[in-house]
């Protein structure tokens, strides 16, 4: 077969446009729903508050003592996400020994037994549902019960933080082998002992790696929950933008960006040290 | 008998100064300490007697839930509305996504992508502001509304996306570009032809993975006034309309829920 004989055009061609075109006419109602009108973006009213808001960012401000407060606002952040942490773990290492079904006794034996299955399978919902609510929604929350302030983000992020993760270390434990743990079981080791023993060695590393991975996403989540009043940077960021402060706000976005980025760096150091 | 018999030997002492791990698990304990200590968290006031009072009366004031069908269908709107700028929101950032991230991925060996170390430092820009700031900072230009929460999801997304997907046209197999580059076709329909159909699937896998989770953001985005669910939920929390606020918490979990299900079952389609 000559090359010159091959067809010139797209076969397909007609076929892609007609999906593109069925696509454009489903998107129709999201644009309605999300009132997308970007030409909003380039009317004159709000074309000049947001040029001279940009315009403000240059210089970004420097003044000793706002950057004193930048940096006190910063470790605020980070100590947010780590006491969150903290105290996340106290919920999920306990439900997820609870939930998982590496360490069942009654499974050994063919079937679990219907006590201890509905014991797990409940402690896995509670978990889902404390995962499943927002950090966000839980500080809304405690901000009403505790006040504003840091107590009601740590608060938020240990409960969120502990349903994700243990979800996921019920889930590490049980892909791992389970070969150790169930020899101690069948010969009568404890539940904890064969936890200790048989599962931890095998999985610590993931754990461990899968924690570090959630703290950086809790030091992000803290800066978000400054804007409903957990304080840190982000309740800074959210009072300055409200001032239209150009200059501050782009000192604490610089700030910010070089957060996440050497948690991102911290984070990914750690995990390859442990691999 | 042999001493370094590997049975007879005592295990490593606990500390040792050149041991890694113990430095490490020392520096970790003394960042939660100071944690713990410099923000004077409220526990006294929080484990009060009067505060858990207050606490359970809180909760009870959760129930009953408001289920008027007038309230439901607002909620149901909301909902809509969540869902619609989480697509939106999603879709743009895939578009503007491959945008980038042709000038920021080494397409094939002689390529000298002399963008790739600009555009992804606008990339890393964009991905490490969330968005619950960019919808902040976007309601001065776009105004209180679902459409900031819109732009605020395909700003951090456009970002998360990009990066990806540079990545994923790094790894695609050069074999077929290299078949149509060799006989002189342009760099732009080597793309359409030969390196899209191979990366398309994963595209689509990462792209449906943060659409779920832009759904969990999306619903919280209206707290600072960018549509959706969240802000239902400022506004009668603001009110101390707890029946409704349970409601509307209720409708973002059953959202969740939906959505990751939905994601699921797509993924194992595409993945069959």
């Amino acid at each position: 077969m000559r090359i010159d004989t091959a067809p010139q055009r797209d076969p397909a061609w007609p076929g892609r446009v007609g999906w593109m075109l069925a696509l454009l006419v489903l998107m129709w109602p999201l644009l309605v729903a999300t009132e997308f009108r970007p030409w909003v973006l380039l009317d004159e009213r709000s074309l000049g508050p947001t040029l001279g808001f940009l315009a403000a960012f240059v210089p970004p401000k420097l003044a000793p003592e706002f950057l004193a407060l930048v940096g006190r606002e910063t470790w605020r952040t980070v100590a947010i996400a780590t006491a969150g942490i903290t105290l996340a773990l106290l919920i999920a290492v306990p439900m997820a020994l609870l939930a998982t079904r590496a360490l069942s006794i009654s499974a050994l034996a063919g079937r679990m037994a219907a006590l201890p299955f509905v014991l797990r399978q409940a402690t896995r919902w509670a978990l889902i549902v404390l995962r499943s609510v927002p950090e966000l929604v839980w500080a809304l929350i405690f901000v009403r019960v505790v006040g504003l302030g840091p107590t009601a983000g740590v608060l938020a992020i240990a409960l969120t933080y502990g349903g994700m993760l243990g979800k996921v270390y019920g889930e590490i434990l049980e892909s791992g082998e389970h070969h150790a743990a169930t020899t101690l079981l069948r010969n009568g080791s404890g539940r904890l002992q064969a936890f200790f023993y048989g599962l931890l060695p095998h999985s610590a590393a993931e754990l461990t790696s899968y924690t570090i991975y959630r703290w950086e996403c809790a030091i992000r989540s803290s800066v978000i929950l400054g804007f409903v009043g957990a304080g840190g940077l982000g309740q800074e960021l959210d009072n300055s933008m409200k001032m239209f402060a150009g200059g501050e706000v782009a000192t604490m976005l610089l700030v910010f960006i070089a957060l996440v980025a050497l948690a991102d760096r911290t984070s990914a150091w750690l995990r390859k040290a442990l691999a | 008998m042999n001493s370094r018999d590997p049975r007879l030997l005592l295990p490593p002492p606990i500390f040792d100064a050149r041991c890694k791990a113990c430095w490490f698990t020392l520096g970790l304990l003394l960042l939660v300490v100071a944690s713990f200590w410099s923000l004077d968290l409220q526990w006294r006031a929080f484990f009060a007697a009067d505060s858990i009072a207050s606490m359970r009366r809180f909760i009870g004031e959760f129930f009953p839930p408001d289920l008027s069908a007038a309230f439901l269908t607002k909620v149901a709107w909301g909902a809509w509305e969540t869902l619609a700028m989480s697509a939106l929101g999603t879709l743009l950032a895939a578009a503007a996504g491959l945008a980038l991230a042709l000038p920021a991925a080494r397409l094939h060996d002689s390529d000298r992508a002399r963008s790739r170390a600009p555009t992804r430092l606008l990339l890393n820009a964009l991905r490490s502001i969330p968005e619950l700031v960019w919808a902040a900072l976007l309601l001065i230009s776009a105004g209180l509304g679902p459409f900031a929460g819109t732009l605020a999801l395909a700003l951090h997304t456009t970002g998360v996306l990009g990066r990806l997907f540079a990545e994923a046209l790094e790894n695609a197999p050069p074999g077929p570009g290299f078949a149509l580059r060799a006989q002189g076709v342009g760099n732009g329909r080597v793309f359409l032809y030969a390196t899209l159909p191979q990366v398309l699937p994963q595209l689509m896998s990462y792209t449906l993975y943060r659409w779920e989770n832009n759904i969990r953001a999306a619903a919280v985005l209206g707290v600072v006034g960018a549509g959706g669910l969240g802000q239902l939920l400022a506004f009668h929390m603001g009110l101390f309309h707890m029946g409704k606020t349970a409601t509307i918490i209720g409708a973002m979990l059953v959202l969740v829920a939906l959505v990751d299900a939905m994601s699921f079952a797509a993924r194992r389609w595409l993945t069959r």
